[in-house]
């Protein structure tokens, strides 16, 4: 018989954004079981919720992640409006599509720049991040803040986006869209790239289905699963087209992201062109009613949901979180199992780990 | 290989992406969220911001009046701007220095 050993991956691991230990069993260098510990950056922020009023729980939303940060106060702020009986003006809507759809395109070129990272091809990483740069310069101008976006108000938003900042958004996509090409090229034509990616971490539809795995690891395994398809705040009205993949392996979850770019340049651009005039907000009055609500977004990492429940007064009863990630973990360790331990990094990477979210 | 190749002739002969900071700074667009200020001569020290801060990071006193900002604290989010209702607090696009 082999003998085994335990090697701990992270907290601290170049390749992990955020930190999240996996006891890795190993049978020479193959790893035969895995198991996560979480827990390193708790910040008891569903309790936090409880003690604020519902409407400083915007900004606490907004900050339970750094990356998907619009996303957390949008799914927020439906779910108080959906509490409350409130409805949102439809440029707001549109306007809320286009933030959250930049924020994905910022998401998704951060986590193909650090999976480049992964497997070794810096360039490609820093060549991401640069086209990145001109999505958050986007989002800077037309709200005021490069992450931290703080627009998304219950009733509406806070900013409007003028026809001059709407040509300097449409400028800077057609700009990132000319790159884009060949930088995907890299990622998904190269010979060192797809021997990395094809036929590693391979997660099949039903263990993917089984397993509750969300967003683009469920989608890459073939799953029909974006809940843009129910047409929540605008995407009913901009024909969206969901983006799936049969293979389910590493390959297969970055064609996902890499075509999702193409898709979310696609919705930015119809939004503004389909917007329609008229205020940005309504004001809202009163306190969220005694009932509850599950409030579900499709997130750059998949399904986020809010559970909310109201008591009347200006504090909420209950607020909790579950992350996307927190959903792809039981993926993440299916697929680990059975790998080598040089594939784990790349592996690790492709489900989009969110740590800060999944602990919140 | 081939187009990376070619970026990197690309490269060769454009002008580099990051600025000679300190010595040129970066332009802010408008409307960027920098820091907090208050205009103090209109303000009533009604305290209707320090309430509404959802990071706590303000205070005010009628006696004596006086209203302070923690900058460490601050967010920045901008709640107490809209809720104040002499219009008096403002956010300037520049953030604080590192030595306030």
């Amino acid at each position: 018989m082999n003998r085994r050993s335990t090697i701990p991956f992270g907290p601290q691991h170049p390749v992990l954004p955020e930190p999240i230990q996996l006891h890795l069993v190993m049978e020479n260098e193959k790893i035969i079981q895995a198991l996560p510990a979480v827990g390193y950056i708790h910040r008891g922020l569903e309790k936090i919720a409880e003690k604020k009023d519902y409407i400083q729980d915007v900004y606490l939303a907004e900050r339970i992640c750094g990356i998907c940060s619009f996303m957390h106060s949008q799914n927020y702020c439906q779910g108080i409006e959906e509490l409350m009986k409130v409805t949102v003006p439809d440029r707001a809507k549109y306007l809320r599509v286009i933030w959250a759809e930049t924020h994905r395109i910022h998401s998704h070129l951060l986590i193909l720049g650090l999976l480049a990272d992964a497997f070794g091809f810096e360039n490609l990483f820093m060549r991401l991040w640069k086209v990145r740069e001109q999505i958050l310069d986007i989002m800077e101008k037309t709200t005021g803040n490069r992450v931290i976006l703080g627009v998304c108000a219950i009733g509406g938003v806070k900013r409007d986006i003028t026809p001059e900042l709407a040509d300097y958004v449409l400028r800077q996509l057609e700009s990132v869209e000319k790159q884009l090409p060949e930088l995907c090229d890299s990622l998904l034509k190269d010979y060192s790239v797809r021997q990395r990616l094809i036929g590693v971490g391979v997660l099949p539809k039903d263990k993917a289905h089984e397993l509750g795995a969300v967003g683009p690891v469920a989608r890459a395994s073939g799953l029909r699963m974006d809940l843009r398809e129910r047409g929540y705040a605008a995407y009913g009205d901009l024909d969206f087209k969901m983006v799936t993949e049969e293979a389910g392996d590493c390959y297969a979850r970055t064609t996902v992201r890499v075509k999702e770019l193409y898709t979310s340049l696609e919705l930015v651009r119809k939004a503004i062109q389909r917007m329609p005039q008229g205020p940005i907000a309504v004001p809202v009055k009163g306190t969220p009613p005694a009932d509850e609500v599950l409030a579900r977004i499709e997130q750059p990492r998949g399904e986020l949901n809010f559970y909310i429940r109201g008591n009347g007064t200006r504090n909420l009863e209950r607020f909790r979180v579950r992350t996307p990630t927190f959903a792809n973990l039981p993926a993440l360790l299916h697929q680990l199992t059975g790998c080598e331990l040089a594939d784990v990094p790349v592996i690790a990477i492709c489900i989009d780990p969110c740590i800060s979210c999944t602990e919140r | 290989m081939v187009n990376l190749t070619n970026s990197i002739f690309r490269k060769l002969f454009s002008r580099p992406e990051t600025l000679r900071y300190p010595f040129v700074k970066r332009e802010l667009p408008e409307g960027t969220r920098g820091r907090i200020d208050i205009e103090i001569d209109k303000c009533t020290f009604c305290g209707a911001c320090e309430k509404r801060c959802p990071a706590n990071s303000l205070k005010v006193t009628r006696e004596p009046k006086s209203w302070t900002i923690n900058p460490y604290s601050c967010i920045i989010c901008g709640y107490c701007i809209e809720v104040c209702p002499k219009k008096c607090i403002i956010a300037h696009k520049e953030h604080y220095s590192p030595n306030t």
